[in-house]
């Protein structure tokens, strides 16, 4: 008697998250579904860089120093890897709640303010915790259905709720939250770095040549040089900008979000109570700090339905240890309740400083 | 006083966890939230739930509950060493981490263990099951409630489904 193997296709976690995340590699990148400038923003380093080593380093290594393109492809090879992993790296995602924690977090709600008659709007859902001897507010998420912790906020481009939440960055195509930030800042710490670097030694690969040849000649043999010089001075007034905003925010220990609200500013409101009171506490903390794994699992199994023969079930909200997965209860169908009063942090923040260099495009 | 077992429930193979599952019924779960009363960093509420009021003492609850926060303070601990793997992980381009574990997930595997202890040693011998939390994206705690579904006449278990239906628990009567 023959035997029919048959090869079950294993449906990973990541296939069956909810949120609008684009997922590469089965399940080990993540990013947002809008990737366009992230590739502008890759063509423009690559681009620039693959210019500078090809023309300018030549005449410089030979003239000056061989360390001037070593120096410079020790910035480029950082600010990428730092680049890829905050493009592809969890930011933070809080994975939503199940069925049987959202109805458990109902009924906890319905306890403390009494049932809604139906039709009518609830009240906003808020629970006050004191954290060092502040009062701060947790905010119920409607789509996640859970209270989101302090310094979380949903985005509204990738429908997710984030672990201190900074900001949606277009250009790496990825949100910026607890896991990618001390990425993303040495990202554009380096990238600043390397913007001067490649700005001032191509002025000085300028000044060298038009000793010897003259300046429209030197621009003639590499039109390149002018390519380079206008993408470095532009990118100069921007990433050095942001650079400088996100230093400040570091030593404050901040988020943009919680910078764009005035959420620690004005005489009327509480103090930062995360931050240390020292600036070097702060930079420790957030850049050199213990770095949390990502719960969501992506990677992971999801389970065969309990019958065993069928083929692996689309268990919507991923799995659960236990084989009886529960009906959601009444309450919880209500999903198009509109998140009240959440679209100011749900709008991604403009950066303040200098040209808009994180002004997504408009959500809808 | 623990709920005093039938002969077959109470066999060895009650500890094994899969046993467990099958041969109770989910009766209701419960949620230990976060606490954040210290800031951000993961701690869990060590107030003794009501529905476990008949299921488990609340020291031994508590003292779980201590433990794994505990833990996670460790895992966040902020100083020297976690300083120094910060730095090195960050002069290494962060390729570092594709061979190493962090710090963090080290003491996840720890409390994975823990947890996993706890369970056979404590707690599925009560009807109870602990989920890691880091299952549930590190937001709660979850213990499962069982009802032993062939305890004969145990009042602690009978009181327990009760209590558990009360309070609307959405877990055991949908499911089945």
């Amino acid at each position: 008697m023959s035997v029919m193997v048959v090869r079950k296709k294993v449906t990973r976690k990541w296939e069956k998250l909810p949120g609008r995340n684009t997922f590469c590699c089965d399940g080990r990148v993540m990013m947002a579904r809008q990737k366009g400038i992230f590739y502008l923003t890759l063509f423009l380093i690559l681009g620039t860089c693959t210019l500078f080593f090809a023309f300018e380093c030549r005449y410089l290594a030979v003239q000056l120093s061989p360390a001037i393109p070593v120096f410079a492809a020790l910035l480029f090879l950082f600010s990428m890897a730092t680049l890829l992993r905050t493009s592809f790296s969890d930011p933070g995602v809080i994975p939503r709640a199940l069925p049987d924690e959202a109805a458990f977090i109902e009924m906890e709600i319905e306890a403390t303010n009494g049932a809604v008659p139906q039709g009518q709007r609830p009240p906003p859902r808020i629970k006050n915790f004191q954290i060092n001897n502040q009062i701060v507010k947790l905010k119920y998420c409607y789509t996640c259905k859970i209270f989101r912790p302090p310094r979380a906020s949903h985005c509204s481009i990738c429908d997710n709720c984030v672990e201190r939440f900074d900001h949606h960055c277009p250009w790496v195509g990825n949100c910026v939250g607890k896991r990618n930030y001390r990425y993303f800042y040495l990202f554009i710490l380096s990238l600043s770095l390397l913007t001067i670097y490649v700005f001032a030694f191509n002025i000085v690969y300028v000044a060298l040549k038009s000793l010897k040849i003259g300046f429209l000649e030197t621009l003639k043999e590499t039109p390149g040089t002018v390519l380079e010089v206008l993408i470095c001075f532009f990118t100069l007034w921007s990433v050095v900008g942001l650079t400088g905003f996100h230093t400040f925010l570091v030593a404050l220990n901040q988020t943009t979000n919680e910078d764009i609200k005035g959420s620690w500013t004005g005489k009327n409101r509480v103090q930062n109570p995360y931050s240390h009171g020292n600036i070097v506490k702060n930079c420790c903390e957030v850049l050199c700090g213990p770095l949390p794994p990502s719960v969501l699992d992506r990677r992971g199994i999801l389970p065969l339905e309990e019958s065993g023969s069928r083929p692996p079930s689309t268990q919507e909200t991923g799995s659960s240890l236990l084989p009886q997965s529960p009906a959601p209860t009444e309450h919880l169908n209500s999903n198009e309740m509109p998140e009240d009063s959440n679209t100011p942090e749900e709008m991604p923040p403009p950066e303040p400083p200098g040209p808009p260099q994180e002004v997504t495009e408009a959500e809808k | 006083m623990p709920p005093s077992p039938c002969a077959s429930c109470m066999s060895p193979q009650v500890h094994n966890l899969q046993e467990l599952r099958r041969s109770a019924s989910l009766a209701t779960k419960v949620f230990i939230q976060r606490d954040y009363s210290d800031g951000t960093i993961c701690q869990f509420q060590t107030k003794f739930p009501p529905e476990l009021d008949s299921r488990i003492e609340r020291q031994l609850f508590e003292e779980t509950v201590k433990t794994l926060n505990g833990f996670y303070a460790e895992a966040e601990k902020i100083g020297g060493s976690s300083y120094l793997e910060g730095c090195l992980a960050c002069a290494t381009a962060y390729f570092i981490f594709l061979c190493m574990e962090t710090h963090y997930e080290k003491v996840l595997k720890k409390i994975s263990r823990y947890i996993q202890e706890q369970n056979e040693k404590i707690f599925a011998p009560r009807g109870l099951l602990l989920t890691d939390p880091v299952e549930r994206g590190m937001r709660v705690i979850e213990i499962s409630i069982y009802e032993d579904r062939c305890s004969s006449g145990s009042s602690s278990s009978g009181s327990s489904s009760g209590s558990g239906s009360s309070s609307g628990g959405g877990g055991g009567a949908g499911a089945r």
